[in-house]
This record gives C-alpha cells, sequence and structure tokens, in this order.
C-alpha cells in the first residue's frame, strides 16, 4: 500500500494541463523512406538535431531516383497531374505545421497553390513544349518532350523557393535529388509527398550542407541535370557548373537578378528539364 | 552489274582565289598567320586562308558588337528579307557552292548538290519567315536577342551547319562570329562574300577562319554571350566548363553512336538501303550515323548477305563524279582515327570485311567497312568512329534492342525497322536519343528539331524549338 500511496502523491504534483511533447526526429528522406544519414551525424537546428547528409546519402538518392524515374515517367500524364494535385491538399492540410515551424502564412498558401499551378502542367507541357513538323517529304514528323531523367537540385533557402524548384522538375517526369538547408520544414515537406502517392524515389531530399554535398552531385555520371537556382556564392555556383561538364548535364544557373519565387514561374523551370525527341514515320498507302 | 563512264562535274563553275583573309565588319582583312586547306580526294593544295590570332578575334567580336544594337532594332520584317536574300542567292549560286564543297571536304557531289545545298537554302528560307513573327513563337511576348554568338562549326557539313547556326541567330536579332573548320574553310568565306551581295550590314556576320586555339579564344572571348559549338563531345566538355561561371548561353551538339535497329518483320530491301544510307552517307562523317546495326537474330543472315551485296555495288572514288556514293575521307588525321579504331575492331576480335573495291593512290581514302561479331564491350561498339565503319550486333527480343540501343553515353538519333506502327512507336518512345527514324534514315529538314539526349549535348536547332537558343 506505500508504494501505491507513493504513486499517487506523485501524480498529483503534475499540474492538470500540461503534457510531455514527442518530438519529431528529423531524418532523410530516401527511396520513399526516412533513413537517417548513413554517416551517423546530425546538427543543430532551432533545438533540433536534424541529419547531416553525407557523399554516400547523395549517391544512395541518386540510385533511388534512377530506379523510380522510368516508372514515373511511364505513369500517364493525367496520373502525374492528380499526384501533383494531392500534394497540394496534404499540404493544405497541414499548414498550420509550417507556420509553426516559422513559414508565413501567406508563404504556405503561396506554396500550395504553386504546386496546385504545376499539377495542371501536367497534361499540358507536351502540346505547349511539342510540335508537329511540316517537313517537305511524306512524312509524320513530330517533336515531343521528355524527361531529362534524375535532376539534383540546389534548393533556395525558402519554403516557397523549395516548392519551386520541385514541383517543375517531376511534374516534367523527372526524378529528384533536392539538397537544402531547410531541414524541418524540408523533411514535413517530405512527411506530405510520403502520403500523395508519390512513387518512392521520385522525390528525394537531403538536409545538411548544400555547398558540401553539391559537388558530389555535380560530378555524379549518372545525374542528368543540375539546377543551382538555390546557391548564393557565385564561386561555388561556378565550380558546380564546370563539375557537371564532365558528363554534359544540363545547368540552371542561379537566376541573375536574385530569386523571386512570388512570380509566376513560367515555363522555362520545366523546359530547362526536357529533352525534345523528334521521330519521323514514313506515310504511305 | 554494269560499267559506269566517269561523269564527272565540271569545276569550271567555281573561281577559288589563291589566298583568302578574314572576314571582319564586311571586309576581308589579313591575319596573324596563313594555312592552307587542300582537297581531301587529291592531297592538292585548293588556297591558303587566313589564321586568326587574338587579336583578329577581338576585333570580330568588336564589329559584332556594334553591328548588334542596329541589327537589333531593325524590324523583324527588315531582317527577314536580309535573309530571305541569302536564301535566294544561295539558291542562285547553288552549283557553284556545291562543286566547292565536293572541293574542300571530298563529299560526293551527288550529296553536296542534292542534299546539302537544298537543304541550306531551305534553312535560310524557313528562318527568314520566323523573323517578323518571333513573339508568336512561345517564348515569351517580347522576345529579345542575346547579343553576340560565337559559333563554331565542324567540317562534316561544312556550309549546312553553317546555315543550321546563322540563320536562327540572324533572325532572332543576334549578330554573328563564326569560326568554320580548319579543314573546311571555304564555303563559309564564299558565304561571307553572299553576306555582301545581300547587302546585308556590315559587322553582322564575321567570319574567322583558324584551328582549334581560334575557337577557344572566340568561345572564351568575355565580349560573347552565346556560344553554340557543333563537334566532339571531348571539345563540348571543354568549352561547357569554359562558360561555366558566366552569364553565356549555351548549345552542343556533339557526337553519336546511334542504333539502326532492324526487326524481323522489316521490308528487308528497304532497311538494307537504309543501312546503308544510315552508315555510308557523307562517308560515315555524320554525327548521327547509324554507326551501330541492330538485328533482329532470325534475320540476321538475310540482312547481312543483302547488305553486303548492296556494298559490293557502292562506288567510291572522285567525289566530283556525279556517279560516286562514297567519297574521300575528310583529313589525313581523320584517315588515321578511322584506321585505329578498324584495327582495335579486329584485334578485339570483330570479323571485318569489305567489299572489293580500288580506292585512288591519291588523296585520303578509306573502303565501306562493315565488321561483324561485335560486342558491347568493343571500341568499336562505343565509340564514335566517324567514318564508313559499321558495327553489327544482335538481339533477340524489342526489349534486348532498347537495352542494346540505349547502352551508351550518346543519345543523338537511332533507326527503327519494322512493319508494324505501334511497334515502331512504342520502341521510338523508349529510345533516348533525339532524333528516330523509322523506316528511314539521316533526314534533314529545317523544320524539324535536331539534338542529343545525355552526352551527345544539349539544346536544339531546326523547328520552332532552335529559335530559343537565341532568344532571352
Amino acid at each position: 500500500m506505500a508504494v501505491k500511496a507513493a504513486a499517487t502523491a506523485w501524480r498529483r504534483t503534475l499540474p492538470e494541463t500540461t503534457r510531455l511533447s514527442v518530438r519529431k526526429t528529423y531524418k532523410l528522406f530516401i527511396g520513399g523512406k526516412f533513413p537517417r544519414s548513413e554517416s551517423g551525424r546530425t546538427y543543430l537546428v532551432d533545438g533540433d538535431n536534424v541529419a547531416l547528409a553525407s557523399r554516400k546519402d547523395a549517391r544512395d538518392a541518386v540510385v533511388a531516383a534512377r530506379k523510380a524515374q522510368p516508372g514515373w515517367a511511364g505513369a500517364t500524364a493525367y496520373n502525374r497531374g492528380q499526384v501533383l494535385y494531392r500534394i497540394a491538399e496534404m499540404l493544405e492540410a497541414r499548414r498550420e505545421e509550417f507556420i509553426a515551424r516559422g513559414v508565413s502564412e501567406p508563404e504556405v498558401n503561396a506554396a500550395v497553390d504553386r504546386w496546385v499551378w504545376y499539377a495542371g502542367w501536367s497534361d499540358k507541357i507536351a502540346q505547349v513544349h511539342g510540335s508537329v513538323n511540316p517537313v517537305a517529304g511524306p512524312y509524320f514528323n513530330i517533336s515531343a518532350p521528355e524527361p531529362t531523367g534524375v535532376v539534383a537540385v540546389v534548393a533556395p533557402e525558402s519554403f516557397l523557393g523549395l516548392v519551386s524548384v520541385i514541383a517543375p522538375a517531376i511534374v516534367t517526369s523527372n526524378t529528384v535529388v533536392v539538397l537544402t538547408g531547410l531541414p524541418q520544414a524540408a523533411i514535413t515537406l517530405a512527411e506530405v509527398i510520403a502520403t500523395s502517392d508519390v512513387p518512392a524515389g521520385v522525390i528525394n531530399i537531403l538536409t545538411g550542407d548544400a555547398a558540401g554535398n553539391a559537388p558530389w552531385l555535380a560530378s555524379h555520371d549518372d545525374v542528368n541535370a543540375l539546377d543551382l537556382t538555390g546557391v548564393t556564392n557565385p564561386e561555388l555556383a561556378t565550380e558546380l557548373e564546370r563539375g557537371a561538364a564532365g558528363s554534359l548535364k544540363r545547368v540552371l544557373r542561379p537566376p541573375a537578378e536574385g530569386i523571386d519565387s512570388a512570380a509566376e514561374p513560367g515555363l522555362q523551370p520545366m523546359t530547362a528539364l526536357l529533352e525534345t525527341k523528334t521521330v519521323w514515320h514514313p506515310k504511305g498507302f | 552489274m554494269f560499267e559506269y563512264a566517269p561523269a564527272p562535274e565540271s569545276r569550271s563553275v567555281v573561281d577559288i582565289a589563291p589566298s583568302y583573309g578574314l572576314f571582319i565588319d564586311g571586309q576581308f582583312e589579313p591575319g596573324a598567320g596563313s594555312f592552307k586547306t587542300v582537297n581531301p580526294a587529291s592531297e592538292e593544295v585548293l588556297t591558303e586562308v587566313a589564321l586568326a590570332g587574338p587579336d583578329d578575334v577581338e576585333r570580330a567580336v568588336a564589329a559584332a558588337r556594334s553591328a548588334f544594337e542596329p541589327w537589333s532594332a531593325l524590324p523583324g520584317s527588315e531582317r527577314a528579307k536580309y535573309l530571305f536574300r541569302i536564301a535566294r542567292i544561295i539558291q542562285e549560286r547553288s552549283r557553284e557552292l556545291a562543286v566547292l564543297e565536293s572541293l574542300d571536304n571530298g563529299k560526293p557531289i551527288r550529296e553536296s548538290r542534292d542534299v546539302d545545298l537544298p537543304l541550306v537554302a531551305a534553312h535560310f528560307f524557313y528562318y527568314a519567315g520566323w523573323a517578323d513573327k518571333l513573339r508568336y513563337a512561345g517564348f515569351g511576348t517580347d522576345p529579345r536577342p542575346l547579343g553576340v554568338a560565337a559559333q563554331v562549326i565542324p567540317w562534316n557539313f561544312p556550309l549546312l551547319m553553317l546555315a543550321w547556326k546563322v540563320a536562327p541567330a540572324l533572325a532572332t536579332g543576334n549578330t554573328v562570329v563564326l569560326k568554320p573548320a580548319e579543314t573546311t574553310p571555304l564555303s563559309a568565306l564564299f558565304f561571307a562574300d553572299i553576306c555582301r551581295q545581300a547587302d546585308l550590314p556590315a559587322g553582322v556576320v564575321n567570319i574567322l577562319t583558324g584551328a582549334g586555339d581560334t575557337g577557344r579564344t572566340l568561345v572564351e572571348h568575355p565580349g560573347v554571350d552565346k556560344v553554340a559549338f557543333t563537334g566532339s563531345t571531348e571539345v563540348g566538355r571543354q568549352i561547357a566548363r569554359s562558360v561555366a561561371g558566366t552569364r553565356k548561353r549555351l548549345t552542343l551538339e556533339l557526337g553519336g553512336k546511334a542504333a539502326n535497329i532492324v526487326f524481323d518483320d522489316a521490308p528487308i530491301d528497304q532497311a538494307v538501303e537504309g543501312i546503308v544510307n544510315g552508315i555510308f552517307f557523307n562517308q560515315g562523317h555524320v554525327c548521327c550515323a547509324g554507326s551501330r546495326l541492330l538485328v533482329q537474330e532470325s534475320v540476321f543472315d538475310e540482312v547481312l548477305e543483302s547488305l553486303k551485296r548492296r556494298m559490293a555495288t557502292l562506288r567510291v572514288g572522285d567525289p566530283l563524279d556525279k556517279n560516286t556514293d562514297v567519297g574521300a575521307i575528310n583529313s589525313a588525321e581523320q584517315l588515321e582515327r578511322i584506321r585505329t579504331l578498324s584495327d582495335a575492331g579486329s584485334q578485339e576480335g570483330a570479323e571485318r570485311w569489305s567489299p572489293p573495291c580500288e580506292l585512288p593512290s591519291q588523296g585520303f581514302w578509306f573502303a565501306p567497312t562493315v565488321f561483324t561479331g561485335v560486342t558491347q564491350a568493343h571500341r568499336i561498339a562505343r565509340e564514335e568512329i566517324f567514318g564508313p565503319v559499321l558495327s553489327v550486333l544482335t538481339f533477340r527480343t524489342p526489349a534486348e534492342a532498347i537495352e542494346k540501343a540505349n547502352n551508351t553515353p550518346y543519345g543523338l538519333s537511332a533507326g527503327i525497322w519494322s512493319d508494324k506502327g505501334s511497334r515502331i512507336l512504342a520502341v521510338a518512345d523508349k529510345l533516348r536519343a533525339g532524333v528516330v527514324w523509322a523506316n528511314t534514315f539521316n533526314k534533314f529538314d529545317p523544320t524539324s528539331p535536331f539534338g542529343g539526349y545525355k552526352e551527345s549535348g544539349y539544346g536544339r536547332e531546326g523547328g520552332r524549338h532552335g529559335l530559343e537558343a537565341y532568344l532571352a
């Protein structure tokens, strides 16, 4: 009985209204899973120990992205649009969580709207960017856009910026490996993605030292394009662009005028990650 | 087989001067040095051309820069008329230019006359029409030119590659400094004369002859806004490195190792014509050449027998003879490369075959050659030979054909031979290549975008897509 009395006494000392919260562990997002960095390293951001991605994590993410790419490109455009719209729905539902993490309400709203905007492009970009070519001969000649493949992205340091580099890459059937210095917002976005029917590996997110990991991706032979939108150090941008030349990656340089994520993106973020395939087919009876 | 009497085209339609200067700001001027250009079919020196040094590059870029403002300010309809004029002059002088091209390059007159020159004129006509319609092209309501375009082109289609570069650049309001290949400078110099004939404002087009150093100095010049290069993947990499960290826009059209896939239901005679056209057209000096033949096993014997029979009828020799099918290899250096890689093919165990054919004693020649028993690991299956050398591999299923076709760092072109439309379209979807020819090969058209995937480069030339490289 003495034991029971002591336990009751202990409970009585707790104030009625407080509860110890369950904290979230912020890990990486690779191949649809949330692994820790294989290096075992973390770093402290706003009181959270977040994963510090390594070179090996970057390589694993490329493997996951490569594996996912044909299936994602093989999905119908309608299906890809539905998946992107689903991301908008899931993000809308979790707006408060991003706001609580310090993303402004207008920015979260704009990010939701950006997913909706890009979702609609899935089955239109080929019509806008492709063509039927009136060649001088009895041939049906058609040019259609196709994904360039695996895209490595250095994301800008804002939530809307992050969404604005991922969405155009995946709506065009590419798969991405994203380097971000916004670990909590990015991994919370990964949770949104993980519940939106995005196939595993289509979006992979590495948190930590973007400048340290970007060179591995820039020179990785199985990466097709490098989006440097988020690189603010011109020397690093130059070094990465040089690294990309080895396998002739498509490179999106950091915008000369700075990033304006609020403006309507236009076609360029999508068309820069598309290849044009032209098919000649004879006509005849 | 019938014997053919020689039917040479007359050289007298071309008047080659004993020497040529650089074309800068509307004038021919001396350069830092000079070099000779030879007829690869005879090794005869055709003329001497100026070698552009760094000062010449400086002057040409400055001329293009000062011409840029007035040229880009012209109404599109006026720029269009200059381009239409140029197109017409090319048509009018096409016989002269065709003979010149065959003399300097070594390609058969039949090809320079029937393929290169008509396409050159068509390209200028096509882009002329865009000059006053750019706001409808889908690149924004107020598309702007970039400025000065540095353009470096190869020796395999000298005037056609010039047209692919110059026509869209001028239509969009850019000005140009172009460097033709070291071994084929003449048609570009004749084009300079055509610009004068068309009264094109001075400085809008500048032509610098020279070698690799001239090209490097040009693309690295800080006064250049746009670089367009067609050539080897290795040089493409160097250029991509050199423009890193600048605001220069870059398009690259590089090497290839195209698969030409023959399925068992293909019309075999037609396919064999396509195989021959795919690899022996222009002596195989074609970046999109069908240099890897993938034949379905069940028709391998039939295709090979028919191919060898057809190859035996190819006439190799004088490029100016209208009956010639395969002309001269462009240079001693290229001939050496073709020999080295072909020898590697034999050493690595592939079986080599060429039809009996007598090659001229002067000049640079290589007999049409086919290798069988080639595996994907062989150098002749992986490296671009850029000559009349075909590597034959086999496959059993469409999936295997696709796998093998895509097993290359290149991705410029591919061919599919089949009677089944649904199979053609399904396979075309899976091939990682910028141009896919179904039941045809090596077809080009100014309206049809051309360019590579992967290490075959980036950007497109031709068609509406071709405007993008020159617009901001």
